[in-house]
């Protein structure tokens, strides 16, 4: 038995809008930075600090019970998480043997509408945020996983894939103290 | 009639606590009172999932004694919402479920002043619960 995937009614803003605010905030990234790896992690570390709350607006909004497994939390995140927050819907694919990593492909990506990387920038890996994002919704609802760009078009690559890998289910906390 | 809530965060930390009407003043200092309640849930929620005799989808709702019911409601993110009310009181899963969602993501995530894991502060999160809870129809009587 399948789960019904139904994505929520949510209020929606002008997408250039986001892309355009997300173009600024890399840009001066780039500027108080200087290098391109340390602007790669602090994209990842915004990315978290956003997943962590987003996590709680998704499951507020669409109710989305407890996965089974891996699989199931791929076909949630692409099918619902990304329509409802970006409009579009990564394919996974890529599963590796034991099904704990996953690849989301991504033929669009709103944050990139705009964007040309030059040549001075080629470690930047401009939609890294996304990575981030992923990383701290996943760990709230008790996965620790890893989450990257192993492909982007922006840097001449053929499509943009993020690879997700499963590290370990996270335990519920026991109350602190007695036992 | 309502008597108290209690907001628990994944770790177990009391972030929010109201009274509403509690005739009967407990005994121990507050903050045992929220490890206990605390303690007392995590074992309660283990006790449900390990005697059931079908695979557990939700788990814990309510558990109700001659004086009090105590309303359960747990998001897989971790925060847990308790509510104690009179004993005659019915199903209200969707209330708690509407306090989550309703108030405490839009109050309490969406605010960037909350930090996650602290007591909430926020008055405007307050007004709205309060205004809430003192809405329903079964509130004090």
């Amino acid at each position: 038995m399948s789960r019904q995937l139904r994505v929520p009614d949510v209020k929606r803003i002008n997408s250039e809008l986001f892309t355009l605010t997300y173009g600024s905030l890399v840009a001066q990234l780039i500027k108080d930075f200087e290098d391109d790896e340390e602007v790669n992690k602090q994209l990842e570390k915004m990315g978290y600090n956003i997943g962590i709350r987003l996590i709680e607006e998704f499951l507020a909004r669409t109710n989305t019970g407890k996965c089974q497994d891996l699989k199931e939390t791929a076909e949630v995140i692409s099918k619902v998480g990304f329509k409802m927050f970006l409009g579009i819907t990564p394919t996974v694919t890529g599963w590796d043997a034991e099904g704990r990593e996953f690849s989301l492909m991504f033929d669009e990506n709103p944050l990139t509408e705009f964007v040309e990387l030059p040549e001075s920038h080629k470690q930047l890996r401009y939609s890294n945020i996304l990575c981030g994002v992923l990383r701290g919704a996943l760990q709230m609802i008790h996965m620790k996983v890893e989450t990257e760009f192993v492909r982007d078009t922006l840097r001449g690559d053929d499509a943009t894939e993020m690879r997700i890998r499963l590290l370990e289910i996270l335990q519920d906390q026991a109350p602190p103290g007695e036992d | 009639m309502i008597f108290n809530l209690y907001i628990f965060d994944r770790s177990g930390t009391c972030v929010y606590y109201s009274e509403y009407h509690r005739p009967r003043k407990a005994t121990l200092s507050q903050d045992e009172e929220f490890k206990l309640t605390y303690g007392m849930l995590h074992s309660i929620k283990s006790f449900v999932t390990r005697i059931s005799p079908k695979p557990v989808r939700e788990g814990l709702h309510y558990y109700k004694t001659s004086t009090y019911k105590l309303n359960y409601f747990e998001t897989l993110t971790g925060l847990k919402i308790v509510l104690n009310t009179d004993p005659g009181v019915g199903d209200i899963h969707d209330l708690l479920q509407q306090i989550y969602s309703q108030i405490y993501v839009e109050y309490v995530v969406k605010n960037p002043l909350c930090t996650p894991g602290e007591k909430i502060t926020s008055e405007l999160f307050e007004t709205r619960l309060n205004a809430l809870i003192t809405s329903l129809p079964y509130f004090a009587t």
